[in-house]
């Protein structure tokens, strides 16, 4: 175990780890006017109409697989009837369909956002710095993928990374699981985790705010300006929630003229 | 019985000239910031004309508002909640900005500016989205008194579902003028499509509004909204819609685009309703019902129910008096003149309109009738088909007779005035044929025609008591890069996380020189350092604001 080891696969991952989770509780507690996906659809649509969904279909899926082949420790799956033979061909079937599909998608996005002058001009210095990260990621991932489990021999990570990752989460760090991993896969990983410490610094944050309670709100949403009206002879029903005055009339009250 | 007031408003459309005051004011209030440039929350339409944005009647490709599926339930038209989210990545039906139009700007700083030379210097159009140069194609009121309508009238889509006559005749026919705002509808669609659920109708007085901390930018809003009035600001990627000026309707006064129509045909006042009742009159099979059901869903303020309901939900008796004395109460149930915009959405909206009787008066009087004698106007409303029917297709889902209806009372009004005006005698005929009496018919001229302003604006006061933001100078708006701020600073507009591309948060429409380091560097003003004084907010003295100082300290020009 050398300090580099201890470095790259312990106090960076916490470190990013951190910054991920104070990051976000940070920006939600204080930019929630700044919490958004930022669209430019409205700039343009022709590209973005096809970009944009496979790009975020094929991204879930990604982050599917990873749940599966990450988190589930192999002896699970396999009490399942998972075998090795079956998991290899599932992750790399449905793996290379989803890298076709983020890979297409990020690609048009990637492209109208440099050739279309109405959406290059919003780009931020901090969406640039993130589209390096994620291609990145995405880039390093599937080079390795192509190269170890297409190309090569097949690399079982389920052996090395997945447990490294679940050491981590376990609090009893193993970086000696990392240190023979193929350079790709080091790559991605690092790339990965550098991009989950910018996450919070970018538009990224958007997806945190998957709406899924649009299934069971109501759909007509009623809410009060003050929360002291009425007598309470009537009791609130669900969908007619009190307003919160926006927080920023409050945090202005000291520097009011 | 949920007794539920709502801040409504008419609009009579005889006494609008189209001059847009409205529109300029309130643009000067709200939608003066980047972002929103090619935003009105306000905008007055020639009528027959495509609208803002262009055919936003056509809900056959924008898929706005609510549809009464098989099974006689309301659904929106563009999908439900599975299918929302299924396409959240791309919204299939949201307008681009080039369906409303490009904002631009002039590069006024060359006339003032440019070097001596033989030709005279031109303020090009540039493109505030781009800074470039653009050729400008459309506007917002593009088809103004129909100008250029030969090419585009053709394309309203009230116009297409008419018979093939009217396209070559309308121009020679009639023409009139349609303010639009917020309908703050009873049923809002765009409410609904929110996935995030911050849209929400105000419980107090049903304004529509968007709670800006929780907007995510989803655009289904945007979409959802048959009559295309909330807007995606592209700068914060948040939606904004009219606010129905609510810090002004709290303390008693009415909305800018009232206060300023230079007619002032807008009227201002509550609706009591029971919102219980909104989703089953919603959802009546026939088209030409919502008309009936609507006003089915409006409560009697004097009926002694109504009131011990209203006091039960906790309304103060100063909003029951409001309520009574209504003028938008009048209008609606007590003469039954006015009518919704477009009822066929389903989305029951709140802003009424008065039809306007010009165009049937202009015929009569361009053929050397009299114009103001009730039995020509009355023949000449059941003859003169082409308005009635677009009126209808404005106001009353196809259904001519709720907009002859209309139209005969105010056509009653017109001549049994004029006798009274004239010293004549009262013809008691002319009020009963349009089931009217003469008392009625007078106060409704004093409503109409006189219009005071407290009989326009009845607005009560939202309960001090209970409320903590009702000064005027700190609307609860004010959050930063909100609708309502009071123009952040540089320093607040670049923390680490409220960054905004492009432009500055505290600019102007008139700003494009601004946008340094962002390809903008071509445009920039032949003199920098030069200030407009349009784009000043009044916080700080930007450089160039006054001459430099010379070394003495007194001020003068540079040498």
């Amino acid at each position: 175990m050398n300090p580099l080891d201890i470095l790259l696969w312990v106090a960076f991952p916490y470190a990013a780890a951190g910054v991920f989770i104070v990051g976000h509780l940070l920006r939600y507690r204080f930019d929630q006017f700044g919490w958004t996906s930022r669209s430019s659809q409205t700039y343009e649509n022709k590209w973005l109409r096809w970009g944009s969904p496979l790009f975020h279909y094929g991204i879930l899926m990604v982050f599917g697989g990873h749940i599966v082949g990450l988190f589930i420790p192999k002896p699970w799956l396999e009490f399942f009837g998972v075998t090795e033979h079956i998991y290899h061909l599932g992750a790399t079937w449905l793996g290379s369909i989803a890298a076709v599909l983020t890979i297409a998608g990020l690609v048009i996005l990637l492209v109208r956002r440099r050739l279309v002058a109405r959406v290059k001009l919003v780009t931020t210095v901090m969406d640039k710095v993130m589209y390096l990260f994620l291609t990145g990621t995405i880039a390093f991932g599937t080079t390795a993928t192509v190269l170890y489990q297409v190309l090569g021999a097949g690399y079982d990570y389920r052996g090395s990374i997945s447990p490294w990752i679940r050491s981590l989460y376990g609090f009893q760090p193993d970086p000696a699981l990392m240190s023979d991993v193929p350079f790709f896969f080091q790559l991605h990983v690092l790339c990965a985790t550098s991009l989950f410490l910018l996450w919070p610094f970018t538009r990224l944050v958007h997806v945190f705010s998957a709406p899924l309670g649009y299934f069971v709100r109501p759909y007509i949403v009623y809410r009060s300006r003050d929360g002291h009206r009425g007598t309470g002879a009537v009791k609130a029903r669900r969908g007619w929630e009190k307003s919160e005055l926006p927080r920023g009339t409050r945090d202005k009250e000291g520097s009011r003229r | 019985m949920r007794v539920m007031a709502q801040m409504s408003m008419i609009m009579n459309l005889d006494k609008c000239i189209g001059c847009h005051t409205c529109s300029v004011t309130c643009k000067q209030v709200w939608t003066n910031r980047t972002g929103v440039e090619y935003v009105w929350f306000n905008n007055v339409e020639t009528k027959p004309g495509v609208g803002y944005p262009r055919r936003y009647e056509d809900q056959e490709k924008w898929k706005g508002g609510w549809q009464r599926n098989k099974r006689g339930r309301l659904k929106l038209r563009s999908g439900g909640r599975i299918k929302r989210l299924a396409t959240i990545f791309n919204n299939p039906d949201l307008p681009v900005i080039d369906d409303y139009y490009e904002p631009w700007t002039y590069d006024y700083d060359m006339l003032t500016k440019a070097p001596l030379s033989t030709e005279s210097p031109v303020a090009r159009p540039k493109s505030l989205l781009t800074g470039q140069n653009m050729d400008i194609k459309w506007s917002g009121n593009w088809d103004d008194d129909l100008g250029g309508s030969q090419e585009t009238a053709a394309d309203d889509p009230i116009l297409a579902t008419m018979s093939e006559h009217v396209k070559m005749e309308f121009e020679n026919t009639f023409m009139f003028y349609l303010p639009r705002i917020c309908e703050h509808c009873l049923n809002p669609a765009c409410v609904a499509a929110c996935p995030s659920g911050a849209m929400y109708k105000r419980e107090e007085d049903g304004i529509v509004l968007v709670d800006e901390d929780g907007c995510r930018g989803w655009r289904m809003c945007v979409s959802a909204c048959p009559y295309k009035k909330v807007y995606f600001n592209h700068k914060t990627g948040k939606a904004e819609k009219c606010t129905l000026c609510y810090p002004l309707i709290e303390q008693g006064k009415p909305t800018i685009c009232s206060e300023t129509c230079v007619g002032r045909l807008r009227y201002l006042g509550l609706m009591l309703y029971d919102a219980d009742a909104v989703l089953a009159q919603a959802s009546v099979e026939n088209e030409h019902d919502l008309l009936d059901a609507q006003r089915a869903c409006f409560l009697d303020p004097f009926d002694p129910e109504v009131i011990a309901a209203a006091k039960a939900e906790g309304m103060e008796d100063d909003w029951i008096l409001a309520a009574q004395n209504s003028p938008i109460y009048k209008l609606i149930s007590e003469y039954k003149v006015a009518l919704p915009l477009h009822p066929e959405y389903r989305t029951m909206p709140m802003v009424w309109y008065i039809p306007p009787l010009s165009p049937v008066v202009d015929v009569i009087s361009t053929t050397n009738n009299d114009g103001e004698d009730a039995r020509t106007l009355f023949a000449a409303i059941d003859k003169l088909r082409i308005p009635v029917e677009y009126l209808a297709g404005l106001f009353s889902a196809g259904d001519v007779v709720p907009v002859e209806d209309s139209l005969r009372k105010l056509a009653a009004m017109r001549s049994y005035m004029r006798d009274i005006n004239l010293g004549r005698d009262r013809d008691e005929s002319i009020p009963e044929a349009v089931g009217m009496t003469g008392t009625e018919i007078e106060a409704m001229y004093r409503l109409l025609a006189i219009a005071k302003y407290e009989d326009r604006y009845v607005i009560p006061k939202a309960h001090v008591e209970t409320a903590r933001e009702l000064e005027e100078l700190a609307c609860s708006l004010d959050t930063d890069g909100g609708p309502g701020m009071g123009g952040p600073t540089a320093a607040t507009a670049a923390g680490p996380y409220g960054k905004t591309p492009g432009m500055p948060l505290n600019a102007t429409v008139d700003n494009y020189n601004q946008m340094v380091g962002k390809g903008g560097e071509r445009t920039k003003p032949t003199t920098p350092g030069r200030v407009n004084l349009l784009n000043w907010t009044g916080g700080g003295v930007p450089d160039g604001m006054f001459p430099p100082r010379t070394i003495d300290g007194a001020t003068g020009s540079p040498a």
